[in-house]
């Protein structure tokens, strides 16, 4: 099972196990910020920024430091002070080099640390034993199936806003329901690629 | 101003559920309701580790200062998940096997963080290790639901038991991803509307 070819896993990861639509990760900030296609966007270039990276040196701290000391089981806590410390030191590089996107994504920062897509990632990247390169691409495609869900989803909001809607719908039933259907129509593609 | 505690259990389990009506929590309620053992012991590691960590925050209250709260929150979450897994790597390991990433996960539920700022910050101990502990049973009552429908739809079983009397054909579709989406959407524009009828009922 190791030897899944990378191409196939950034392919996978996007479409058969999509984050959202497959796994279930990371809906609280789905839900919450999905209401402008603009700050979806935002969010989701920071969720794959931050994913791409984390899952990445989450998975040299595992070969190199939790295995040969044999501290899985503090490995939970190592990797979430991986990601809080990687947030903090990214958005302090980008406040002081890229001052243009850190106006950008700055705000979204902080909320990406309690994302439970960013943990679950390294988590699904431990188990399934992937090797360097394997887990970077994971982490990037899993970024990019994310954006791509937040944005599909804040698409349609911003339609529905003109729409008129039963009592009680609107806000995060109408979005799970939206989801739902996507999640149905990504299943048309299962088969091309697995991974699990 | 300490609550009484019947009011927070019962605002905790209905009329405040963390679930449906703060709409927290939400991957894991999605992700392992598709049978009910799985649900039952993902809510009662969610109630433990909410019920604890919420008293140990507030124990802790005045001594943490403010510009570390969160990392204190998340680590001391940390403790309590690891202290769930490895128990339910001893004692339950198809299970904790079946959940997979799901249990490191709750470290990330947004009940938990959630009840530690707006209620463990500011109430003593043991308030918040009901209010904490009640949270996670509204969570857990929610995943029975929506497990108990994906599961009789799904497989024609209830907890493992067959129920499929009459022979009917099961929903493959029930046990799949967007069958979560529908049902919880369901159940949370319900329980919305009845509210929306309830205001409206009171303003006029």
């Amino acid at each position: 099972m190791p030897q899944i070819s990378p191409i196939v896993i950034f392919f996978a990861s996007i479409i058969t196990s999509n984050m959202i639509l497959s796994n279930f990760l990371g809906m609280c900030s789905y839900l919450s910020i999905s209401s402008e296609y603009k700050t979806a966007t935002g969010l989701g270039m920071a969720v794959t920024l931050v994913l791409t990276l984390t899952t990445f040196i989450n998975w040299a701290i595992y070969h190199f430091v939790i295995v040969p000391l044999e501290i899985q089981y503090l490995s939970y806590i190592i990797y979430i002070m991986v990601i809080a410390a990687f947030v903090q030191i990214l958005e302090m590089a980008m406040d002081r080099y890229t001052p243009d996107l850190y106006a950008k994504l700055g705000i979204f920062l902080p909320l990406i640390t309690v994302n439970c897509a960013i943990l679950g990632v390294t988590l699904f990247m431990v188990i399934r034993q992937y090797g360097a390169l394997q887990s970077l691409v994971y982490g990037l495609g899993s970024g990019l199936g994310w954006w791509l869900a937040i944005n599909m989803l804040a698409a349609i909001r911003e339609k529905l806003k003109k729409a008129k809607l039963p009592p009680g719908i609107s806000g995060p039933a109408i979005s799970f329901i939206i989801t739902g259907i996507m999640a149905m129509a990504f299943i048309g593609f299962s088969g091309i690629f697995t991974i699990q | 101003m300490a609550d009484k505690p019947m009011s927070i259990i019962k605002t905790q389990l209905f009329s405040e559920n963390q679930v449906l009506r703060q709409v927290l929590g939400i991957c894991s309620a999605l992700a392992v309701t598709n049978s009910m053992n799985n649900s039952l012991v993902m809510g009662l590691g969610v109630s433990f580790v909410t019920g604890l960590s919420s008293m140990t925050l507030s124990a802790m209250r005045n001594i943490i200062p403010r510009r570390v709260r969160m990392l204190v929150q998340t680590l001391i979450i940390a403790v309590y998940v690891i202290f769930v897994d490895l128990t339910l790597q001893a004692f339950l390991p198809d299970i904790s096997k079946q959940l997979g990433p799901y249990v490191g996960l709750i470290i990330t539920n947004c009940i938990i963080m959630g009840r530690a700022e707006a209620y463990a910050q500011s109430n003593p101990p043991i308030p918040a290790l009901i209010d904490g502990f009640f949270a996670g049973l509204g969570y857990t009552g929610v995943l029975l639901i929506v497990s108990l429908i994906r599961e009789v739809l799904g497989f024609g079983t209830i907890l493992g038991m067959n129920v499929n009397f009459f022979g009917f054909e099961t929903w493959t579709i029930a046990i799949m991803p967007p069958a979560a989406f529908f049902i919880i959407g369901a159940l949370i524009w319900g329980l919305s509307a009845r509210a929306a009828k309830k205001t409206v009922a009171t303003t006029k």
